[in-house]
């Protein structure tokens, strides 16, 4: 029995250590390349025959006038900030509304927008792009990036589930004891679930944040060939491209490493809030 | 009868709560003329802002439908009627374009009138239904709220209104205008061959939809059919694969006998944290041609040192690598949430049936597969659809080569989704992607609407509250 079980205790743990060569190997990959001295592309070896650290030092010194990694980052960062802030206060309004007010239309809004999140999210999006060509958001580089953080920011209102289940779970004793101390509904809202939603707050933050890190398809489509303006990922994508890869295929995965950090932290801080969230706010 | 009505005037408790048809029914000519006239019952019971308010979004209304609203509806129905002209001017040496329609502006601006139009019609419901509520109130001598209480109503009663207003004007322009404009282009002809401004293009009923289906030359059933069934065998073998391994990993690493089950997590969780367009590049140039992939092919002897595996360019190749792919990104996720479900599981369950002396594969069977499964269900479902709506494995990933010639502009690892994306970005058939997005729909629609509405979220959505 005892060796029995220790045989079946061996052999998981191989099989999760060849698993996890598996789930590793690829990134480690991604981080060997990144240091990797010789340019050009592919290579018919792996392990590089020198090391360093040149390919982020070229990465962020941005002298190239089309891939200019520097650039696409600040653009990022600064549309992701806007559309941050709008969207989670569109989501916050909307899924506060939809957990504790009852009025006429919920029922049929809540429907409607189970709908429409059925719809492919970029079917609407050539008609999107001609309604910001009419309202004259295309001319400019910088009109386009006001285009994108409101293609990202507008719809938002509409991904509300997550944090209406928060909300749920918040006591509604909570509010009705505020209502008895003569708090209007506005002031609840306010001072009593804002403050105690950090959580969840935290979370529709971050998730907004990442959204225009992580987009390809919008960006590509609105930002066209403009280049100095294109977000982080259409960049990144740009840099494989045929006519740029045999030069910038290390710093690709320079460039890949740098992003991907930073939205480590925000993803592994996106999990606690998640167990928090999920969890409840408030117990008893 | 009567009796009735008067019932029903006092189910609702605030009058603003009447129906437009009660306050049809029971107001007065002042009240009555409000729905034509915006505003008229307040603004005769000094109810001046809202009044004006009312008025001036009607006066407002009429000004745009008489100086540009009833030309592009009657542009809408025709969708445009002069051509562009191109004459070749001799004196110059150059062509001159003569204006014409623009048969995609028509219909963007008939949209835009319509949406306008239905916003007017809820405006003049509003003007009647609060002429009404001050006809009630003032009928039973109660207090007739001024524009102050109004304003202050927005932070008690009419919160909803206040804090839904913006983000529905963002829903409305940005995402139910544009779907409705393209739900209305695939009943025209706006494909690669009629593109405004040099084209008109024109209402073509169901056309769309039947070439989607009918087989033979300029039809598309021959690219539609073999489309979607890949798209349906991709979303089940994403999900299910998915879902089984990762289950069968979260069980290997929470099972009794494994050790450092924090260290394991976290070498899976590690590719979960990695922005997924970035893996997705990564895995491109990993299984290309040279790729390293292929490099330790070679050195190991497995294949030839010329040869290479087509893990993108063969077909059957790139559909397995694909969903292999898929896996390795996938597993992780439905790792890390089956994690919590299974440290959810009861014990006690477990100890009972130990002592009924059920084996472990017994246990399994009968305990933690079914709690699994019943937890799991609706997220599968949701990993289902968005499987189906998978754009950027496969754009990043193929691009959805390799391309097959006797498809319509097609390759044979494209979804519908990445299929749609093609026709309308790359070959510029709109009206094509149109149809593809509403059959889209209507696939995610019957099986999200089936199963979401069993599910406890949606059944009793306030039992924590």
């Amino acid at each position: 029995m005892k060796t029995k079980r220790f045989i079946v205790n061996s052999a998981c743990h191989i099989l999760l250590a060849v698993l996890s060569v598996i789930w590793v190997l690829p990134i480690f990959y991604v981080i060997l390349t990144s240091f990797r001295e010789e340019g050009g592309s592919y290579k018919s070896y792996i392990w590089p025959k020198g090391f360093t650290l040149n390919n982020y030092v070229n990465l962020f010194s941005g002298d190239n006038s089309i891939i200019n990694f520097p650039k696409w980052f600040m653009n990022t960062l600064i549309i992701s900030i806007f559309s941050t802030l709008i969207s989670a206060f569109f989501v916050l309004c909307v899924s506060y509304v939809m957990s504790r007010l009852r009025f006429k239309m919920r029922k049929k809004f809540l429907n409607i927008a189970l709908i429409l999140g059925m719809f492919p999210g970029f079917m609407s999006m050539v008609a999107v792009y001609y309604i910001l060509k009419g309202l004259g958001f295309l001319e400019t580089g910088v009109m386009k990036q006001i285009a994108l953080i409101i293609v990202y920011s507008a719809g938002s209102g509409l991904g509300f589930y997550m944090a209406k289940g928060f909300f749920d779970t918040i006591s509604k004793s909570i509010d009705e004891a505020a209502y008895i101390d003569g708090a209007s509904k506005w002031d609840t809202f306010i001072h009593i679930t804002i403050p105690m939603s950090k959580p969840i707050i935290t979370y529709t933050l971050i998730t907004s944040f990442m959204g225009p890190w992580v987009d390809y398809i919008f960006a590509k489509v609105i930002m066209g060939q403009d280049t100095p303006y294109y977000t982080i990922a259409i960049g990144l994508w740009t840099m494989l491209e045929k006519e740029y890869i045999n030069q910038y295929y290390t710093q690709f995965y320079a460039g890949c490493v740098v992003i991907s950090i930073p939205l480590l932290i925000l993803f592994l801080m996106t999990q606690k809030c998640y167990v928090e969230g999920v969890g409840g706010a408030v117990k008893g | 009868m009567g009796i009735f009505k008067k019932k029903k005037e006092l189910i609702y408790t605030r009058p603003s709560d009447a129906s437009t048809a009660q306050a049809f029914r029971h107001g007065d000519t002042t009240t009555k003329l409000s729905f034509f006239i915006f505003g008229l019952g307040n603004l005769l019971n000094k109810q001046i802002v809202r009044g004006v308010v009312f008025l001036l979004l009607e006066i407002g209304y009429l000004a745009y439908m008489i100086s540009f609203g009833f030309k592009s509806l009657g542009d809408f129905v025709t969708l445009g009627t002069v051509e562009q002209g191109q004459t070749y001017n001799e004196a110059l040496g150059i062509y001159e374009y003569s204006m014409g329609d623009n048969s995609m502006l028509c219909l963007l601006y008939g949209v835009i009138t319509i949406a306008l139009t239905a916003a007017i019609v809820f405006v003049a419901c509003m003007s009647g239904k609060s002429a009404y509520a001050t006809q009630f109130r003032k009928e039973r001598k109660m207090h007739v709220p001024t524009f102050r209480d109004d304003l202050r109503s927005l932070k008690e009663e009419n919160l909803h209104a206040l804090l839904l207003s913006l983000p529905i004007i963002g829903i409305l322009v940005f995402t139910i205008v544009p779907l409705f404009f393209m739900i209305l282009i695939a009943f025209t002809s706006y494909d690669h061959e009629h593109q405004p401004p040099g084209n008109l293009f024109e209402w073509v009923g169901l056309k769309n939809f039947i070439s989607m289906f009918s087989t033979g030359a300029n039809n598309l059933a021959g690219t539609f059919w073999p489309v979607l069934s890949w798209t349906l065998i991709w979303a089940v073998f994403a999900t299910f694969s998915c879902y089984i391994l990762g289950m069968l990993l979260a069980l290997l690493i929470n099972r009794k006998g494994t050790r450092i089950k924090g260290f394991w997590r976290f070498m899976f969780v590690l590719s979960v944290a990695v922005p997924q367009f970035v893996t997705l590049l990564s895995m491109k140039t990993i299984f290309d041609i040279n790729g390293p992939v292929n490099i330790l092919l070679r050195d190991f002897g497995i294949i030839g040192s010329q040869e290479s595996v087509p893990f993108f360019t063969n077909a059957l190749y790139a559909k397995i690598t694909i969903i292999c792919i898929n896996i390795w990104i996938g597993v992780p996720y439905t790792m890390l949430s089956t994690t919590g479900i299974l440290q959810n599981i009861p014990a006690e369950l477990y100890e009972a049936a130990k002592i009924d002396g059920a084996s472990a594969p017994t246990i399994f069977r009968k305990i933690t597969l079914p709690y699994m499964v019943f937890v799991m269900t609706p997220n599968l479902i949701t990993s289902f659809t968005g499987n189906i709506n998978n754009f950027n494995v496969i754009y990043l990933l193929t691009g959805g080569g390799p391309n097959e010639l006797t498809y319509y502009y097609a390759g044979k690892t494209d979804l519908l989704i990445t299929w749609l994306y093609r026709l309308t970005i790359t070959q510029k058939d709109y009206n094509l992607g149109a149809v593809i997005g509403i059959l889209m729909f209507i696939i995610l629609a019957t099986v999200s609407l089936l199963t979401y509405r069993h599910t406890g979220s949606y059944k009793d959505e306030g039992a924590f509250q």
